[in-house]
């Protein structure tokens, strides 16, 4: 980002309102599906895709991820290994007795 | 003493000292919130009930807190962006808006909070209430901290807009990468809370 020109940055402008919107949208979605109280296995699974979606959009164009450097993307590579091993533990820990 | 690569990139990491130092600081937040997110989840499915997050929890109030935070992420590029437009002006409109927009984030959840109190629902009321308040407290004390550096970099910390403009910028973006962050957490703290 550090090059970015004026007219550059005007296409990105752009792009913020267009993330917004989509952000807006995903935010009325999940709130709307959880009003039917779906099974909790299922309704956690869309709720978890679309806070999945709406962290991804706000990682790629707010964050400027798409276009980083690759030493910070290996850095964020390892620390999303580790995350999700953090996740997998409590539930490997039941998978584990059988439950 | 001078500080190194300030603005230009390091020739090794391809990257400016604070946006790495940032990235770093943010991949060990990671593991903090992804803690509690962990116990969170062991506790939760070693339960042999959980409350559903409507039962005792205020949807509409966090839907419009979604929407003030998503917003302030929004108007917190865009401070970033006027300032790579060269349009300090437009910079203090956008990071005053995303300064007002966390403080409207943290009144709703203080009333978020003082009707739990008024309805005697505390942290020892069950594992459920102990979760809701551990996470969304630290994560209402990581808006706290963005407000500070925000109001620094709005007031006293502009002056370097006029010595440094381009490490003003990048003070501004790895500023912002914190607040998307915080965002962020939030994305997943809605749903995980509130609507499951």
């Amino acid at each position: 980002m550090e090059t970015a020109s004026a007219e550059g940055i005007r296409k990105h402008v752009r792009v913020y309102v267009t993330v917004f919107v989509a952000l807006m949208a995903l935010t009325l979605i999940t709130v709307t599906i959880s009003t039917l109280h779906l099974a909790t296995p299922v309704a956690i699974v869309v709720a978890l895709c679309i806070a999945g979606l709406k962290a991804s959009l706000v990682a790629a164009y707010f964050m400027h991820l798409i276009s980083e450097k690759k030493l910070i993307v290996a850095a964020l590579t390892l620390t999303a290994v580790l995350f999700l091993a953090l996740m997998v533990l409590p539930v490997s820990h039941f998978a584990d007795r059988g439950l | 003493m001078e500080i190194p690569y300030t603005v230009e990139p390091r020739p090794d990491t391809g990257v400016y000292n604070a946006k790495l130092g940032i990235w770093l600081f943010l991949a060990s937040e990671v593991m903090l919130f992804g803690a509690l997110f962990s116990s969170y989840v062991l506790l939760r499915v070693g339960a042999t009930t959980w409350p559903h997050g409507y039962e005792h929890l205020n949807i509409p109030l966090a839907t419009v807190n979604t929407v003030v935070l998503i917003t302030s992420s929004v108007t917190m590029v865009m401070s970033w962006a006027s300032l790579a437009m060269k349009n300090i002006r437009r910079y203090r409109l956008y990071m005053g808006a995303t300064i007002a927009l966390a403080c409207v984030f943290l009144v709703i959840k203080g009333f978020e909070y003082a009707a739990k109190f008024e309805h005697g629902l505390y942290p020892s009321e069950s594992t459920f209430m102990a979760i809701y308040f551990t996470l969304t407290g630290l994560h209402g004390l990581h808006i706290v901290g963005g407000v500070i550096v925000n109001s620094y970099l709005l007031g006293p910390g502009s002056r370097m807009w006029k010595t440094d403009p381009a490490r003003f910028t990048n003070r501004v973006e790895v500023a912002g990468l914190y607040w998307h962050f915080v965002d962020l957490v939030w994305i997943f703290l809605f749903p995980v809370l509130y609507l499951l």
